[in-house]
């Protein structure tokens, strides 16, 4: 696909760094809107103001604590592992990072417009389990030790249920490409996954045309149950409360980054929330139509601005991942804790055995209708 | 416990599944140790073998100073042990004293006094549901207990002047006479207040991840608490029906209609952590009633100074009174030899006595369940080490 950038830049070096470099410039961005919106959904939800002397209703608060980290002080503990030590949180984040390179955030723009995007997904975010256990080895710490132990049996459960979920989609969708998913539900949000899938003939980026009716009405249940069981693992995956066992503040003092401090803990927060945002982009992009507008039209279009499309594509995606980002803060915020045998009971007896039953059950409709 | 943690143990104990025990020091600094309570786990995986609790850390040799003080100079210092309770560690000092004197006192003190003792038990249990929560891992029903008992805190600085170590119950009286007002506050307190149980009991008491949390762990049978001396909510949760108040009645406690809550097991088995956690939160109830009802009959003249004696100095003799803490039974043994300081005072602490039994109810448990016991035993470290 001739995409916007490419046509404006032309083929060269610099397109390429900036294509590299557009998701970071984002992430950071919405790393700061995100810690911003932790502490003040928080508090709002708790009866209290949350920060208020950084600026106005405390908006620059987030800065602040970049700048506060910066200034910390790098310790390395004096038994510790230091290459692993100081690799795991780098690597920690290089996994969250190129996991964005598949990510559709507009018709015009996806890093990588792999063939593979989801298959490639599911392997690189897999990496976050090896930083993890060599910040938890590294550290020489028991607590650290204890709290990367549980976070690495906790992931390679949840990716179980997660990658099965994929499954689904992909033998609804017969591609692997997160750019052609997402094309698959354009049109009004009723074509969005969550409300059954396309109810029109879709032409996919491939040349394939994708044939659908209102019989796909069929799946909604389906894929409703598929979307909550990949928010669940997600959440599962993000190490975010109610599954926030490997890090759980009351017992392991924060898990396997207690012995982190300065950027290098800040890496770790960092990739916390980039992976945050990344299982609510591809929530969006699997059930939510990605960037298409929920009312199939966009402004772009009457003033015929392919630049306004493109923006508005991308606010869309921006707009739905960053909700369900909200949703993990409202959540987070909510609900107690789990334990970590009821944590493994969940996924091994719940969500594995219920998404083989909907794959085998879609894998079915698909093949019938 | 769940299936796979029986098949877990069944493998270790028939030796297929080859583990090593290690050492888990925990605390003194630890978010969830309350305090600068250390616990030496000896942990198998993540399962507990063996917990030993080690304290000491806060002793300030509260005993042997009160040896060195006059009667009503070791009142501030009984603030500083309970200091979530602070109220009821006067009541319990004083009575002492006063039962060792023989003084009657007016009936406007005894209402004080107890209105002031029910509103630091509503306190104190705040912080415990709180903490509980908070060791749960659920952080907002923290902040709306809090919220709540800083209404009462504020009726206690309004009244005294201090919102922690209060120094309000004296020998004989009080420090300080109600300010005009004071009343309408409690009542509006009382009003703000029962709302917010609902609130919690909402969000946190009967949420499906909490009771799966804290039904089944920590299981205390009732002969267990008792032959450990357990006190308080810890053992009413275990079904025992034993509250001080009622049993052994001091001050006008008689005079009031209010029940003893025990725990019904109705989430799991009886005496689990869900017990011992909602018997606290039904008790704030049954303190408000008795709130309640001492608004209705309080005394609108009195003087509270007037039973306060010139000269502390108890003829010789011992006595032991033990009062109600939020925690527990709270005792004083206290010996008089004549002079104007107590010759001995040994005081029995509800949250040392229940600490003891942590050992004997998280073995076999999860590093997290013993946070959950630890948290549902509720100590003040103050006490516990004194």
């Amino acid at each position: 696909m001739e995409s916007l950038l490419q046509s404006l830049l032309g083929d060269n070096l610099l397109t390429v760094v900036l294509y590299c470099a557009l998701p970071l410039v984002f992430l950071l961005l919405y790393a700061l809107l995100a810690i911003l919106g932790e502490v003040k959904i928080s508090a709002w939800m708790q009866d209290r103001l949350g920060p208020m002397r950084t600026g106005p209703w405390g908006i620059i608060q987030p800065i602040a604590d970049v700048f506060k980290l910066l200034q910390k002080e790098d310790i390395t503990p004096a038994k510790a592992d230091k290459f692993l030590f100081n690799l795991a949180p780098f690597l920690s984040f290089m996994s969250a990072y190129a996991a964005f390179a598949v990510i559709p955030f507009s018709s015009q723009y996806v890093g990588a417009d792999l063939n593979l995007g989801l298959f490639y997904l599911l392997a690189i975010s897999s990496l976050n389990v090896a930083a993890i256990i060599m910040a938890g080895w590294a550290s020489n710490n028991k607590y650290s030790l204890y709290g990367s132990m549980r976070a690495v049996a906790q992931i390679v459960s949840y990716e179980v249920p997660a990658a099965m979920v994929l499954v689904i989609i992909v033998m609804f969708v017969g591609s692997l490409n997160l750019q052609d998913i997402t094309t698959a539900q354009s049109g009004p949000f009723w074509n969005w996954m969550v409300f059954g899938g396309p109810k029109q003939d879709v032409v996919l980026a491939s040349g394939e045309v994708l044939s659908a009716s209102w019989v796909n009405l069929i799946f909604l249940p389906f894929f409703l149950a598929s979307f909550l069981m990949y928010y669940i693992a997600g959440l599962a995956e993000t190490n975010r409360t109610p599954f926030d066992i490997p890090e759980a503040e009351s017992e392991l003092v924060s898990g396997y980054h207690t012995e982190y401090s300065g950027m290098k803990f800040a890496m770790f927060f960092m990739s916390e929330y980039a992976n945050m945002f990344l299982v609510s982009a591809v929530v969006a992009v699997l059930f939510f139509g990605g960037w298409n507008s929920p009312f199939g039209v966009y402004l772009g279009d009457a003033f015929d601005a392919p630049w306004l499309v493109a923006v508005e594509q991308f606010g869309w995606l921006a707009f739905k991942g960053l909700f369900f980002v909200f949703v993990m803060i409202w959540v987070r915020w909510t609900l107690p804790r789990l334990r970590v045998d009821q944590l493994m009971y969940m996924s091994w007896k719940v969500l594995i055995p219920f998404s083989f039953g909907i794959a085998l059950v879609v894998g079915f409709l698909v093949v019938i209708l | 416990m769940t299936e796979s943690m029986e098949v877990l143990k069944a493998g270790i104990a028939s030796g297929r599944l080859k583990t090593d025990e290690l050492v888990l020091n925990m605390g003194p600094q630890h978010p969830s140790t309350h305090g600068v309570l250390r616990l030496e786990l000896v942990l198998d995986g993540e399962i507990v073998v063996k917990v030993i609790p080690q304290m000491g850390y806060l002793h300030r040799c509260f005993e042997k100073h009160a040896e060195n003080m006059t009667y009503p100079q070791v009142v501030p210092y009984t603030d500083r042990m309970d200091y979530l309770a602070g109220m009821n560690n006067n009541h319990g000092y004083v009575l002492a004293v006063e039962r060792l004197m023989g003084i009657e006192l007016p009936e406007r003190v005894e209402y004080i006094r107890i209105i002031m003792a029910e509103l630091q038990r509503i306190a104190s249990h705040l912080v415990a549901i709180g903490t509980f929560g908070m060791d749960i891992g659920a952080f907002t029903p923290f902040l709306y207990c809090f919220r709540d008992r800083e209404y009462i805190l504020d009726i206690f600085e309004r009244t005294c002047g201090a919102r922690l170590l209060y120094n309000y119950m004296w020998v004989g009286g009080l420090s300080h006479d109600i300010y005009d007002g004071f009343l309408r506050d409690v009542a509006d307190f009382i009003k703000k207040f029962r709302p917010t149980v609902v609130e919690v009991n909402n969000l946190l008491n009967y949420n499906k991840i909490f009771i799966e949390r804290t039904a089944n762990v920590g299981v205390l049978p009732a002969d267990v608490a008792v032959s450990y001396g357990c006190s308080g909510p810890m053992l009413r949760g275990s079904g025992v029906d034993w509250d001080l108040r009622r049993d052994d009645p001091y001050s006008i406690y008689d005079r009031f209609d209010w029940k003893v809550i025990t725990g019904d097991g109705s989430a799991g088995t009886l005496g689990d952590c869900w017990d011992r956690h909602m018997v606290r939160v039904w008790e704030m109830e049954e303190s408000c009633k008795i709130i309640e009802q001492a608004l209705e009959s309080f005394p609108a003249e009195g003087d509270i100074a007037s039973a306060i004696p010139k000269r502390i100095r108890p003829a010789k003799g011992e006595i032991y009174t033990r009062v109600e803490n939020p925690r527990g039974e709270l005792g004083y043994y206290l010996i008089a030899d004549g002079s104007a300081n107590p010759f001995r005072l040994k005081v029995r602490g509800p949250s040392f006595v229940n600490l003891s039994v942590i050992d004997e109810i998280s073995r076999g448990h999860l590093i997290a369940d013993l946070v959950a016991i630890l948290g549902s035993i509720d100590i003040v470290l103050g006490e516990v080490d004194r």
